[in-house]
């Protein structure tokens, strides 16, 4: 059970020496342009602009491929159950028909449902390069001065920086316990009926949360120990001040959200609509 | 009023709470073989820290770990259903003040009162609040994110039902009772 977790990666490359602010004002503003609009041409540009991000941060394609084949995967899964579920969702939102050829009883494939399923895949897969490097560029411990830099109380920002750090500590308590469980015969595997195995995985769940619940207590007694929160304002080990690249990649990302906003809105709607002219 | 909503001891709960959640939602989900449904004993887990630490924490221990998951899983988080898990957590939360389950108290009132709680908590949620997000946000089809929703909810409020349930009262069990010592 090696790791499955994407994680930080260090490198040296032009994303990597952004702020962790930035990056994340860049990577929200990304997001929102893709989850707001439906345009395929917007989406495109959007596509294509992640992917040269993603060649300028030179993390190689295998350090990801796992978290992206199973992207993929799930992709294919949501666009078969969107078929089998609305036939025709594309018929609707773009108000003509183009039957191309029927499968089955009520299930014909028509030019429109094909460009609506184009569009969810793309809206997908626009943002994820962005997602995927913001977290293998980020480290994790600039990554909570950087929410609290965008305005994130930093009591909310030292419960991240706090999840961050222990989620590597968890799992290997998890890993320890559920050995431990194994070694004493408690099986979890494919093997076991459906109720026993629910019954086998609180064997697991009982040691790590009263192991993890005495760590709250310890943790907390520690932080208060050092007055956490007495002040209204704190430092950050890890922030860094903003230099050019920083502005010229909020310029950019902004720029680019208002493009992509002013053509969204020039449609009338969220959807981009090449049907109507044919 | 900021200092008394979120102490240092919910902090640090809403920190490791997301740790926790994170992890049993990548390793300790029983697929039951219906396809894309899973027991997500993470739910369970984000109803017992949630009566013991709140609604504030319930809402961002939903957040926070929901996030982080889809981020280190999938790359990129999926918000209408972060958005359901804190909304989870928020509820349930709701219902810490009326139970006391740190004086050891978790008999069958608390027991029926904590599921009603879980039942609308993972109604609203899934029935309403994720399918909603979907269609307006992913412009899915209604009937398919509906059945999604409906799916997910009724695992959930099983999952919950039984397994945070017995997290519960295997926690109250370890608490002291009020005035539980005798004069002799």
């Amino acid at each position: 059970m090696k790791q499955t977790m994407l994680g930080y990666l260090k490198q040296e490359s032009l994303i990597h020496n952004l702020t962790g602010a930035t990056k994340l004002i860049c990577l929200i503003l990304c997001s929102l342009i893709t989850m707001l609009t439906y345009d395929t041409r917007v989406l495109i540009g959007m596509l294509i602009f992640s992917v040269i991000v993603f060649r300028l941060s030179k993390i190689r394609f295998s350090d990801i491929a796992f978290v992206l084949y199973f992207i993929l995967f799930f992709l294919l899964l949501n666009n078969i159950t969107i078929f089998i579920f609305s036939p025709y969702e594309g018929v609707k939102i773009y108000g003509t028909r183009t039957e191309l050829f029927q499968i089955a009883g009520p299930y014909t494939v028509t030019l429109e449902q094909l460009f609506y399923h184009l569009n969810i895949t793309l809206k997908y897969l626009a943002v994820i390069p962005m997602a995927l490097l913001f977290m293998v560029t980020t480290n994790p411990s600039e990554f909570a001065a950087s929410l609290n830099k965008i305005g994130v109380s930093y009591r909310i920002a030292y419960a991240v920086a706090i999840a961050l750090r222990y989620i590597p500590d968890v799992q290997r308590d998890y890993h320890d316990i559920s050995f431990a469980q194994q070694a004493r015969g408690i099986d979890m595997s494919k093997k076991e009926k459906l109720s026993k195995r629910i019954k086998n995985i609180t064997a697991i769940l009982m040691p790590l949360i009263f192991s993890s619940l005495q760590r709250i207590e310890t943790i907390s007694c520690a932080m208060e120990l050092r007055a956490f929160g007495n002040h209204k304002k704190r430092t950050w080990y890890r922030e860094r001040d903003f230099g050019i690249g920083d502005y010229i990649a909020l310029v950019l990302v902004i720029f680019l959200f208002v493009v992509a906003s002013v053509i969204t809105l020039s449609n009338g709607g969220r959807f981009f609509n090449p049907f109507k002219s044919i | 009023m900021n200092q008394k909503v979120l102490s240092i001891r919910t902090i640090v709960a809403i920190g490791i709470g997301a740790a926790v959640f994170l992890i049993l939602g990548r390793f300790a989900a029983i697929p039951t073989g219906v396809p894309n449904t899973e027991i997500q004993t993470a739910y369970a887990f984000l109803a017992l820290m949630a009566v013991l630490y709140g609604p504030a924490a319930g809402i961002a221990i939903g957040f926070i770990g929901h996030t982080l998951k889809d981020l280190t899983a999938y790359g990129s988080p999926w918000f209408s259903w972060i958005i359901a898990s804190a909304v989870v957590g928020l509820v349930i939360g709701l219902s810490s003040g009326k139970l006391r389950v740190n004086e050891g108290e978790f008999g069958k009132k608390e027991i029926i009162r904590f599921n009603i709680y879980q039942i609308v908590s993972n109604v609203i949620a899934w029935g309403i609040v994720a399918p909603t997000l979907d269609i307006f946000i992913y412009a899915e089809p209604a009937n398919k994110v509906y059945l999604q929703g409906a799916v997910a909810g009724i695992s959930n409020i099983i999952t919950v039902g039984i397994l945070g349930t017995v997290l519960l009262f295997t926690y109250a069990k370890t608490r002291t009772k009020k005035g539980s010592l005798d004069k002799e």
